[in-house]
């Protein structure tokens, strides 16, 4: 057998075919639909093979929709980042962390759906919070939560927070303490010990994590139809890829709008990515050897 | 904390304690707001319903078929945790153990299912399932829940397999055990924890996914999280606490099956992908 020892020369051998059955899978099931999608989308209904695309940039209605959802979607997880370093370097150091990091994995786990609902009833003009806000004296008129902007971006910042930090937390806690505590004997204070040693160590991470935070946040979709003015402010890019597949049954427009999606995302996680490396490279262990 | 901070170091490490709690705080008030209003009687411009009642509880039951509803959830999330770890171990088994030409190009087409939002591929995804005829039935939601689920299952068990002793395999085939015999008799004991760990992931984060089964699911496919979507799209016609009480009945499934999982695994594992 002179092909098989061949073959497991080069590592392939029965084990290595297990791996068959997943990648078939994910290719039928993902790359396959991937590009029946970017076929589909260049066949559209009337007029020339980029006929969908003309008209998603020459529909104001359409390609608003982008700028509508970079507009929330970049603060809400700018924010997200910003925030989630100082509570990772305190968590850190906790020895209790657990608890603490269950509570927050719990959005994760209930959902984008129940989220909104949820928010509906605490940020509502009768919800707990306007209420709180009447009775500390701070508004005297309940303050405007729900169906429109601010709703649609708590709820970004509700579901995205955990991630991010959970994220954020494993970076950090990826970095060997000794490399501070160096500084530190050095003379360093806290503030220059972050900024000259954890947050070049961290820019790699920080980077990864916004991408995959901004990714998320890009395709908000229950929320911004429940929570926000779906027809108005909050009209985002998934919006309108499902409007067009389930309401108008286009599915080469549907599948435009999808590819279009997909590629935003690609170009803000290139960019966010090159930056990346503007900053720094090399590893973010440290220390050893 | 040491001694010797300044007191601007303390303040900071105060303020940012108080961010923490009053974000936990505004999270654990929304999670009560749900549960309170689906008890109530009555609420109407005061901190709290003028009295309570479980009745919400069975209008729900029978207003959104939620026997049926459950049933299908189930029967999903089932099928979905069953077959993504059946075609997930064995695949993070080989990737684990062998070196081979393109490994890396194979480790990539399991990344980007977790790198691509659902609504990205969930639209071309189901315009596919629509064409084969799947769509709207049961099976083409399992299909379309297990895209993110087996890339998942495998990145998860890559580390767990890898750190078990190849040697320990080694002696087994010395005593003549084939493949078969040693994935049931060797590795499935020793991987028990890691498979533990991975399913009851997959099994938190189907039941919490919207998107897919939303786009690929027909009226007697519906799982919980859509049918909850349809009763807060359309709310209004429905009482609210009813569809309170659905939330709540959503809520107990995922906060039951999370807590078992975090007995076993740890929370950065939910945010989980390839460690590195």
């Amino acid at each position: 057998m002179p092909l098989r020892l061949a073959l497991s020369r080069r590592g392939i051998d029965g084990v290595t075919l297990l791996v068959l059955p997943a990648a078939l899978f994910v290719v039928a099931l993902f790359v396959y639909p991937f590009l029946y999608g970017l076929v589909l989308s260049l066949q559209p209904k009337a007029g020339g093979w980029l006929a969908n695309y003309a008209k998603f940039f020459s529909d104001p209605f359409l390609y608003g929709t982008i700028g509508k959802t970079l507009w929330l979607a970049v603060p809400a997880t700018l924010l997200n980042i910003l925030l989630s370093i100082p509570v990772a370097m305190r968590v850190r150091r906790m020895h209790r962390q657990r608890l603490l990091t269950a509570i927050l994995v719990l959005p994760i786990t209930l959902g984008t759906v129940l989220i909104a609902e949820g928010l509906l009833l605490y940020l509502g003009p009768q919800g707990w919070l306007n209420r709180a806000l009447m009775g500390f004296g701070l508004v005297s008129h309940p303050i405007r939560l729900v169906h429109n902007y601010w709703g649609v971006f708590i709820s970004l910042f509700i579901s995205g927070f955990p991630f991010t930090f959970l994220l954020t937390l494993s970076y950090v806690s990826g970095i060997d303490p000794s490399l501070e505590r160096a500084a530190s004997t050095l003379g360093a204070d806290t503030r220059s010990r972050f900024r000259h040693i954890v947050l070049p160590l961290l820019a790699q991470g920080l980077a990864i994590n916004f991408c995959l935070s901004f990714v998320q946040t890009f395709s908000v979709f229950p929320s911004a139809v429940l929570l926000g003015a779906p027809a108005g402010v909050t009209r985002v890019i998934s919006i309108a890829a499902y409007t067009a597949a389930f309401e108008q049954y286009d599915y080469s427009m549907a599948s435009a709008i999808a590819m279009i999606m997909g590629f935003s995302q690609l170009i803000i996680v290139a960019a966010v990515l090159g930056a990346r490396v503007l900053v720094y490279r090399g590893p973010a262990g440290g220390g050893k050897g | 904390m040491r001694r010797g901070e300044t007191v601007s170091a303390r303040l900071w490490a105060s303020s940012v304690w108080v961010l923490v709690g009053f974000f936990v705080l505004n999270l654990l008030a929304m999670i009560a707001a749900v549960v309170v209003n689906s008890l109530g009687t009555r609420w109407f411009n005061t901190w709290l319903p003028q009295g309570f009642t479980t009745k919400w509880y069975f209008s729900a039951w029978d207003e959104f078929q939620l026997g049926d509803v459950l049933f299908t959830t189930f029967q999903v999330v089932g099928a979905v945790v069953v077959l993504s770890g059946l075609l997930g171990v064995p695949a993070a088994y080989a990737l684990a153990r062998r070196e081979f030409p393109g490994k890396r190009l194979v480790v990539l087409l399991f990344l980007l299912p977790l790198l691509v939002p659902p609504i990205t591929f969930g639209i071309p995804l189901a315009t596919v399932l629509y064409r084969a005829g799947l769509a709207g039935s049961i099976s083409g939601v399992i299909l379309a829940n297990l895209v993110p689920t087996v890339p998942f299952v495998i990145l998860v068990m890559i580390p767990f397999i890898e750190q078990i002793d190849p040697r320990v395999e080694a002696a087994a085939r010395v005593f003549g055990a084939g493949t078969l015999r040693l994935f049931i008799h060797v590795l499935a004991p020793l991987l028990a924890p890691g498979i533990l760990a991975a399913l009851l992931l997959v099994l938190v984060r189907t039941i919490a996914m919207f998107e897919l089964t939303f786009f690929t699911d027909g009226p007697t496919s519906q799982t919980l999280v859509v049918a909850l979507y349809y009763a807060v799209y359309a709310a209004g016609v429905r009482a609210g606490q009813s569809i309170d009480a659905m939330a709540v009945i959503y809520m107990v499934t995922t906060l039951v099956w999370l807590l078992i999982a975090l007995r076993f695994v740890n929370p950065t594992q939910i945010v989980g992908r390839a460690r590195r």
